[in-house]
């Protein structure tokens, strides 16, 4: 016998994923146009990666493959690794993280929904930690062909393609004892950030906002992350503007705004709470932002999402909203 | 009056499907060939039956008295023959029995004598007493007698009036309003004149335009502050907290009731009945009920409590390939396990299901945390964290993210992308909790009867050994005050005790049979041989003794 209620949305994981995944379209569309179609080659190699390697391990695990491999949410992981991966990275590193971050960060945790780690930025820590050259060899401003690309993947040294990413450029110059105006007249950067990564940003900004519409996402996290970041870099530059890059550069550079609607988001691993959602979100961007300046690596946001990730369980405890008719409580 | 209008949190827009049986006005529904009447009409109170087999009975006329505060009176529907009184399945998921009296209609509907009241010169004890006696109970699926609600000993500012009627597909209130305003609206002043209520407004969704504008009609030339204010469509806004906060802006906490907060809400339905009761003198015997669904002819019935549901849904004329009967709405309805049960007073909506209507739930896959249910959650409550509570039997925390304040709308489960059947993980943490706090309760009330038992044991001890004390006292001072030398000193020298008691005994024993050996006709009743009256008195004395100092070590008895 059936209880109530008796009705359901159609609604599903499997069309929350897709919508993600629609989302991303845009960004990659951008990607394709600033850098070549490589990205879709690896979107390829990680999605089939992801999805052979999930229901692998959902038959090992005895659990209805089909149901959940059909769920999409290992095509997402498997998107987001490529687009946060550098695109002529060679390939089995590619592939070794995209299984990691299945087998490893999601199913032996549990599977759907249970993983405590973002899959995704899991897996880019490992192999940032792991191959630390490869993953810092980012191609470099402009167009790509096809078997350059496949050339490069396929494990080839092509030292003339590649070139730093704005993040790499500005750390690198402000070493040497350039000031930041004179690192970002150079020819790797735009308007805003790095050149080409502009569009690209651009592109995740669309698909957020088209995420917050559906109601897949809520606006706290990503505005908390942008907000967060604009603060705390907007405080240094202010303090010394020759040493440290405006608000907008961090913005516009490195995973920040794929981040702000496509990574903090992640339901499974991030805080739930409207108030938790804020605290979780700026966060990240406060560490982000800390180990970009201060820390050993170009980058911080895969650090920072996994150590706010830790802390969820605390900040869902301690910021429970109040309920309906507890106001005065 | 209502400046504007606020917002509870949450909510969802599901398909209403109203239109199929909204559109049909209510019809009389026809006897049935048996009437199974509920003495049950009310949660937590059964009404004493007054009526046997064989007895004729009118339409209206009391069959079941009520015997306890929150019991209402329950009549006859029609005219006719009672023909038993016994165990029936009632109107529930679980399928459980509960005493009916089953009659006969004769076909005639005659009615018992219906005096009226004149609610504005009766005292309000008589007009409440009105309302009981004539089975008034909540008529928005609760039924709780409305002769306590309306008896709130003052602080009502405002009646609130319930017509938002949000569940889909039910439109009997809605019917109800379209028709019977001008009722709806003289209730609802016999219930403002009940709770001294300053004002009455109407909330009612704006899905119903025709009942909000005939409501409008009615309350047109109506002195004193009484509005209509149609609510956004969007359930729950009729749950009874929710359409307060709407209209009111006012909270009410988990535990309180609307008039704790000067707020009091009635169903329309309620109101059309209280009208009848007082205005008409007709105790509550029928009441509208929708029927739809996969049904040929959706639409609105007059029903006579007791009405069996399969008789019901015949009205509707259900297709060949109907499966599940609801009743109630699809949001927090149930599934009849059988057809054969009554219509009872919470009886609104009859939903005949089949396959394309109501599909089979899809397989349950993981909570991902998306956080949909909270957006939706009228209570304000994080409802995937009480499902992983629930979940992991951590039912002390499940109470702490308050599992009590949720009020089982479905909301949660209906937009849950893994298809989680949300509500149903929080009825088994209730049910868990309830079923423990009852073992709980159990073993403190037999640890309480043990101790007051070893208490009142241990009592009666001491007091029998005190008395029997006080006794041997006595005859010791009777012994000290006779003309007797020897034993008499010794117990005036020593202080009372147990030991002392005994030889007092002894001695006074002995004194006693000297007297008699000295008397002249010895009686054969007292025929004691001094030994044998010493022995009497020293197992006395050794009992009163033994008892006295350790009563607290006594074993329980078996029982």
């Amino acid at each position: 016998m059936l209880t109530s209620p008796f009705v359901r949305k159609p609604t599903s994981v499997q069309q929350v994923m897709f919508t993600v995944l629609v989302a991303l379209l845009p960004a990659i569309a951008l990607y394709v146009w600033q850098f070549g179609a490589g990205i879709v080659v690896n979107i390829i190699i990680a999605t089939l990666s992801a999805v052979g390697a999930e229901a692998a391990i959902l038959k090992l695990r005895k659990k209805p493959v089909g149901l959940y491999v059909s769920d999409l949410s290992a095509v997402v992981t498997a998107w987001l690794i490529a687009l946060t991966f550098p695109t002529i990275l060679p390939a089995w590193i590619l592939i070794l993280a995209t299984v990691l971050s299945i087998v490893a960060v999601k199913q032996l945790y549990g599977g759907l929904g249970q993983n405590p780690f973002n899959p995704a930025m899991a897996a880019y820590c490992l192999m940032i930690v792991a191959y630390p050259s490869a993953m810092s060899q980012w191609p470099a401003a402009g167009w790509m062909d096809l078997s350059t690309h496949l050339q490069l993947i396929g494990g080839a040294s092509l030292d003339a393609v590649t070139g730093a990413t704005p993040l790499d450029a500005l750390r690198t110059g402000l070493r040497s004892g350039t000031d930041v105006d004179g690192i970002l007249a150079r020819e790797a950067f735009g308007i805003l950030g790095g050149r080409g990564w502009e569009w690209i940003g651009l592109g995740y900004v669309a698909g957020g906002l088209f995420l917050i519409q559906r109601r897949v996402i809520t606006w706290h996290l990503p505005t908390a992350f942008l907000a967060g970041m604009v603060l705390i870099s907007g405080l240094f530059w202010i303090a010394n503007p020759a040493h440290y890059a405006s608000p907008l550069f961090h913005l516009a550079s490195g995973g920040t705004l794929l981040a702000a609607f496509f990574i903090v988001t992640d339901p499974v691993s991030g805080a739930t709470t409207p108030r938790g959602k804020l605290i979780f979100a700026a966060s990240i961007a406060l560490i982000t932002y800390l180990i970009r300046n201060f820390g050993a690596y170009p980058d911080g946001i895969a650090f920072a999402v996994l150590l706010m990730n830790l802390c969820v369980p605390l900040i869902d405890m301690k910021t429970q909203p109040r309920v309906f008719g507890h106001k005065g409580d | 009056m209502i400046a504007g209008l606020f917002r509870f949190k949450g909510g969802i827009k599901p398909e209403t499907h109203k239109n199929a049986s909204a559109g049909s006005p209510i019809q009389i529904a026809p006897l049935p060939k048996q009437l199974i009447v509920p003495l049950r009409q009310s949660p937590r109170a059964t009404a004493e039956c007054i009526v046997v087999p064989g007895q004729k009975v009118l339409k209206g006329e009391r069959i079941g008295l009520p015997d306890s505060p929150l019991s209402t009176a329950v009549h006859a529907p029609t005219s006719g023959t009672v023909v038993e009184i016994t165990p029936h399945a009632m109107a529930h998921a679980s399928g459980l029995q509960t005493r009916c009296v089953v009659i006969e209609p004769d076909g005639d509907e005659r009615w018992i004598d219906r005096p009226t009241l004149d609610y504005a010169s009766a005292s309000p004890k008589e007009a409440l007493a009105w309302l009981r006696d004539h089975g008034i109970v909540g008529l928005g699926g609760a039924t709780f007698p409305s002769h306590i609600k309306a008896g709130v000993d003052g602080g009502i500012e405002t009646l609130i009036l319930n017509g938002a009627e949000c569940e889909p597909w039910i439109t009997c209130d809605d019917r109800l309003m379209r028709e019977r305003a001008d009722g709806i609206v003289a209730g609802a002043l016999i219930l403002k004149h009940l709770t001294g209520a300053r004002e009455i407004v109407f909330g009612v969704e704006d899905n119903k335009p025709q009942a909000i504008e005939a409501l409008r009609t009615a309350i047109h030339g109506l002195s004193g502050d009484i509005t209509v204010i149609p609510v956004p469509s969007l359930y729950p806004a009729g749950g009874e907290k929710q359409l307060i906060r709407v209209l009111t802006g006012v909270e009410i906490p988990h535990g309180k009731l609307g008039g704790d907060f000067g707020v009091q809400c009635f169903n329309v339905g309620t109101a059309y009945a209280v009208n009848r009761a007082i205005n008409h003198g007709e105790p509550l015997v029928s009441r509208v009920m929708t029927v739809t669904g996969n049904v040929d002819k959706p639409g609105n019935f007059e029903v006579l409590i007791g009405t069996p549901v399969e008789a019901l849904l015949a009205l509707g004329q259900p297709k060949p390939d109907t499966g599940r009967i609801l009743m109630g709405g699809p949001m927090m309805g149930f599934e009849l396990p059988r057809l054969d049960v009554p219509a009872t007073k919470a009886t609104n909506c009859l939903i005949a299901t089949s396959p394309t209507l109501f599909p089979p739930p899809p397989p349950e896959m993981n909570c991902i945390r998306c956080g949909a249910c909270a957006v939706v959650c009228p209570a304000e409550l994080q409802p995937f964290e009480l499902y992983w509570f629930s979940r992991a039997r951590n039912f002390g925390k499940a109470q702490e993210y308050h599992l009590f304040d949720c009020i089982e709308c479905g909301c949660c489960s209906y937009v849950c992308p893994s298809q989680i059947r949300l509500v149903d993980y929080y009825r088994f943490a209730k049910g868990e909790i309830w079923a423990r706090e009852r073992e709980k309760s159990a073993a403190d009330a037999a640890r309480e009867r043990f101790e007051f038992r070893n208490e009142r044991q241990a009592r009666e001890k001491r007091e029998k050994a005190e008395k029997l004390a006080a006794k041997a006292a006595a005859t010791k001072a009777k012994l000290a005050a006779a003309p007797t030398d020897a034993p008499a000193a010794v117990a005036t020298d020593t202080p009372a005790g147990p030991d002392d008691a005994k030889r007092a005994l002894i001695a006074a024993a002995l004194e006693r049979a000297k007297a008699q050996k000295a008397a002249v006709e010895p009686k054969n009743t007292d025929a004691l041989t001094p030994e044998q009256a010493a022995q009497v008195a020293e197992a006395d004395a050794r009992r009163a003794a033994q008892a006295a100092p350790d009563t607290a070590a006594d074993a329980p008895e078996s029982n």
